[in-house]
């Protein structure tokens, strides 16, 4: 599945990066700990978190991510959308839970 | 191939010497594998210099196909390296923790990431990691 296809499916309201949403998602990764996700994380992996701040947009660039989704209702901060789309940075959020996202992923066949 | 500054506290900013790195790096056509583990230990650097240090400076120097990676702060230093390194331990702030950074998994990342790796740092002196990358053999993997 894409990055589209994977919003459209979950419902994830796209907030930067249109122009690469047709990347293929390889896998899913759920962490609000910035380490565990460089340390764990493949390239292309979706990244499901609830820490809002750009960092998160520097995480996704520097280990090739396909993208990154800020769940629960959070808002990332502005500087964040700002920092995502300059960089091209699929960045998404979603209403549900980072568990409730995740399994919903899984359930589409995205392992 | 250059030295990059970085501001302890700033986390703002947080990351952008890894991705310059990064860029220059990918120029380069080394092994994916090793561009990857290269970038994650260098990132891990960085952070640790914002987190804890008042300044520091990121060094890259790249021969053919070995990477190193020299980090050195202006910062507290460490005063028990052995407990340092080990996962989970971390003497980060509060805010830092509250961004999803700290979470003791810095020098493990680096460790695991690099070929070679050595700390050297004295309380008031700040601390010197210095990190040595080869590409590995296809289809093994970061070591645990």
């Amino acid at each position: 599945m894409t990055v589209a296809e994977v919003a459209e499916a979950l419902g994830l309201e796209v907030l930067a990066g249109h122009q690469h949403l047709s990347r293929e998602v390889t896998g899913g990764s759920v962490s609000d700990l910035l380490s565990h996700v460089m340390g764990n994380a493949q390239p292309g992996n979706l990244w499901i978190t609830i820490q809002v701040h750009p960092n998160i947009v520097g995480v996704v660039e520097l280990i090739d991510l396909a993208g990154v989704v800020v769940a629960d209702g959070q808002a990332p901060e502005e500087a964040t959308i700002d920092k995502a789309r300059e960089q091209g940075i699929p960045l998404l959020t979603g209403k549900e839970t980072s568990y409730t996202l995740a399994g919903r992923l899984y359930e589409l066949g995205v392992r | 191939m250059g030295t990059y500054p970085i501001l302890g506290g700033g986390f703002f900013l947080a990351g952008r010497a890894s991705g310059e790195i990064k860029r220059c790096l990918s120029e380069l056509s080394l092994p994916a594998e090793l561009l990857r583990r290269v970038v994650i230990a260098t990132y891990e650097a960085e952070m640790n210099i914002v987190i804890h240090a008042v300044s520091g400076e990121v060094s890259v120097s790249v021969d053919g196909e070995r990477v190193t990676v020299a980090a050195v702060d202006r910062g507290p230093g460490i005063a028990d390296i052995e407990r340092a390194m080990a996962p989970g331990f971390s003497t980060a702030s509060e805010k830092a923790r509250s961004l999803g950074f700290g979470a003791g998994m810095g020098l493990t990342n680096m460790r695991r990431c690099a070929d070679r790796f050595a700390i050297a740092s004295e309380p008031g002196q700040g601390t010197r990691v210095e990190m040595t990358f080869r590409p590995r053999t296809e289809g093994s993997k970061e070591e645990q």
